[in-house]
């Protein structure tokens, strides 16, 4: 065991996934030399040298349509898109090509990547660093989306998306990078795509959230007198919805909270779910707590716009005095 | 800035003795006229199926078969041939069965289920994207020690995507093994060359990158060949990208949703029907008697059994189950996917029933 943050515990699952099968090869703008500019792959190129940590020019969509065509031939290429608001070039590539492939070619060709970017605000970054796009993938079929909250969960995530046989986006929560340590076996382990976790258990009120707002609902179930479940979801999509809809069968509440904005965003499939299978289980409509129909603003108000535990536990109280 | 043009057997019947010692034997030369003529006469009967709601829209690939079909040639088997959608006669060559070109323009995904010993990727439809996977095949191969490299085709109208420069450029700048060959075909549907690209040749743009660029007369299958030979050595032995521009034209619509009479004149088409390649390599057989008007006739009664034969086979290919929609998303289909295909197949069934009982 060691004592890890969200950046080691990834460093190190790339490290054992690298030493272990030479069909995985890093390539990203700044991945190599510089360790990436979170740190991320720092000491890879020392270690694999520069035929598997790759610094490639600089260009998104190059950078995913040369994974696509590595993937193709067999290989299982980690791109690095070097920040969440710089997927837009490289979309073409993602939902044109990478999330088609398997079914256009009723399975002869297949695309297994593992699309890394850091995801969200909070960090004080520029315009376009501080982006929530995960629903905009996880309404492109063919992809798995997945976004883990914890050094433990990213390590045994990663293992899992790297050895997926699809392509995955693995979001990492950059507000998570460094902002707390635990326990992360040395040993691979693997945590299944579309398994959500129960955070903590409780009776009264199901809140389901995914990456850094995970946080956020901790501290807020922290100052809650009620007994609130917490639900980090993990995998955007395929979604557990059988977590979900065994948690609110429970609680008869939900509060669904995420940074990306409203309209649209994974927590109205959330909801919906939950009308398609709990209806007659719910004491209140599911409230949204998320980002706003707006662009994500520049830093000083950045944390205004991501929900915060204020927000959240305002939305527990709207819900329990329906 | 002075771009190579390679022609060997120009539009008059001019053979240059020294570039094409050698390049192509007579053997040779005579199956790949019949694979063009073969690519041909499968675009005829493709347009009448279209034009009688037996197919779908359909891209004719008429005055374009000498480019795709010298690179199958030159490569090796197990080289990546990553084509967009006018390179029949390559595919074909290559072993790729008439009836998976057919099934794809049919609406059926089976179509582009080519067996990966093919190396030949389906067909790309949006413009320009295929290059960047021909460089990260080839990319595959020099990761792995192996001397397979790719090549890969796409139109004029493609060099204006970010995606060919993006392309040119990590191939250029990573030594990646990879042809790029662009077929010139001076019109993207209904947009001149000129729109596309204001230098004098397309070649050109491969300067920029710091790759050997050439252009050739891409109606001239010998030049074809010759200038995909070099660039392929090039590759194997060097591994350095080739940009090639093959000058050629689309003597048809650019598909059968199209018509070009809207927007280009009769009389440029004209000039360009007597370019035809495979008029060209046919007098260039006859003058060195290696083909005459017998061997022609019993050539086209042999074609016509082929493709008929291949048209028979794809229509009698049965629709695929609903489920297929499902099936290949992902490698395991998730649960609410899964259900989504029972209840899809559920309705499906409802609805079928409904409309036998209403027929009766």
């Amino acid at each position: 065991m060691a004592n890890l943050n969200l950046v080691q515990a990834i460093n190190l699952a790339l490290i054992q996934e690298m030493e272990k099968d030479d069909r995985v090869l890093l390539l990203g703008e700044d991945v190599g030399i510089n360790g990436g500019v979170f740190r991320v792959t720092e000491g890879l190129h020392a270690r694999f040298g520069a035929r598997r940590v790759v610094d490639t020019p600089l260009a998104e969509s190059g950078i995913i349509g040369t994974s696509i065509g590595l993937a193709m031939a067999g290989l299982r290429p980690i791109p690095e898109i070097q920040f969440d608001g710089f997927l837009g070039p490289a979309y073409d590539q993602i939902c044109s090509h990478a999330a088609r492939m398997r079914t256009r070619t009723r399975g002869a060709f297949t695309v297994p990547l593992t699309i890394r970017v850091p995801v969200g605000g909070g960090i004080h970054a520029p315009e376009l660093h501080s982006d929530s796009p995960e629903a905009i993938y996880s309404h492109q079929p063919g992809l798995k989306v997945v976004m883990p909250s914890s050094p433990y969960d990213a390590k045994g995530l990663l293992i899992s998306s790297i050895r997926d046989p699809d392509p995955v986006i693995f979001f990492e929560p950059k507000r998570v990078y460094r902002a707390f340590r635990e326990e992360v076996p040395e040993d691979e382990y693997t945590i299944p795509i579309g398994k959500a976790r129960v955070v903590c258990e409780g009776t009264e009120l199901t809140i389901v959230s995914w990456g850094a707002s995970v946080l956020q609902c901790m501290e807020s179930i922290e100052k809650s007198s009620r007994s609130i479940e917490l639900i980090d979801l993990r995998t955007i999509f395929p979604m557990d919805l059988e977590a979900i809809e065994a948690s609110v069968r429970k609680t008869g509440r939900c509060v669904v909270v995420h940074e990306a904005p409203r309209t649209g965003g994974m927590g109205a499939e959330v909801a919906a779910q939950i009308m398609e299978r709990c209806f007659l289980y719910l004491e209140a409509p599911v409230q949204r707590v998320t980002g706003f129909d707006t662009i994500m603003p520049y830093y000083k108000l950045e944390l205004s716009y991501m929900p915060d535990a204020n927000r959240i536990s305002g939305a527990i109280e709207d819900v329990f005095s329906f | 800035m002075e771009i190579e043009r390679v022609s060997i057997l120009d539009e008059h019947g001019n053979y240059d003795e020294k570039l094409g010692a050698g390049l192509i034997p007579d053997a040779d030369l005579v199956k790949l006229y019949e694979a063009m003529s073969s690519c041909r006469y499968l675009d005829e009967v493709a347009f009448k199926l279209q034009r009688s709601g037996r197919m779908g829209t359909y891209p004719q690939n008429m005055g374009q078969e000498a480019t795709s079909l010298a690179a199958a040639y030159v490569l090796n088997q197990d080289d990546w041939l990553v084509t967009c959608y006018r390179e029949n006669c390559g595919l074909f060559w290559r072993g790729v069965p008439m009836e998976a070109i057919l099934l794809h323009w049919m609406g059926d995904e089976r179509g582009n289920a080519m067996p990966r010993p093919h190396f030949a990727t389906p067909i790309a439809v949006p413009i320009g994207t295929q290059m960047l996977h021909a460089t990260g095949l080839a990319w595959a191969s020099k990761y792995r020690g192996e001397k397979q490299i790719a090549c890969t085709f796409f139109g004029d109208g493609a060099t204006s995507e970010g995606d060919f420069h993006e392309a040119a450029n990590f191939a250029a700048n990573l030594d990646i093994p990879v042809v790029f060959c662009c077929q010139n075909n001076f019109w993207a549907i209904s947009v001149p060359g000129k729109i596309q690209c204001s230098a004098p040749t397309v070649a050109q743009r491969g300067i920029a990158y710091g790759m050997p660029c050439l252009q050739v007369d891409g109606n001239d299958i010998f030049a074809c060949v010759y200038a995909v030979k070099e660039a392929a050595e090039r590759a194997r032995k060097e591994s350095r990208p080739t940009f090639i521009e093959m000058v050629t034209y689309r003597l048809g619509d650019h598909t059968t949703a199209d018509d070009a009479r809207r927007y280009r004149d009769q009389a440029e088409v004209d000039v360009w029907k007597l370019r035809d390649p495979l008029l060209r390599t046919r007098k260039f057989m006859e003058s060195k008697k290696l083909w005459n008007s017998s061997k022609e006739d019993a050539m086209r009664q042999r074609i016509e059994v082929e493709v008929n034969a291949a048209v028979a086979r794809s229509e009698q290919i049965v629709t695929p189950e609903v489920s297929d929609v499902f099936n290949y998303t992902f490698a395991e289909l998730p649960s609410d996917l899964a259900q989504q295909r029972d209840s899809m197949q559920t309705h499906s069934l409802a609805s079928e029933a409904t409309v036998r009982s209403e027929g009766h």
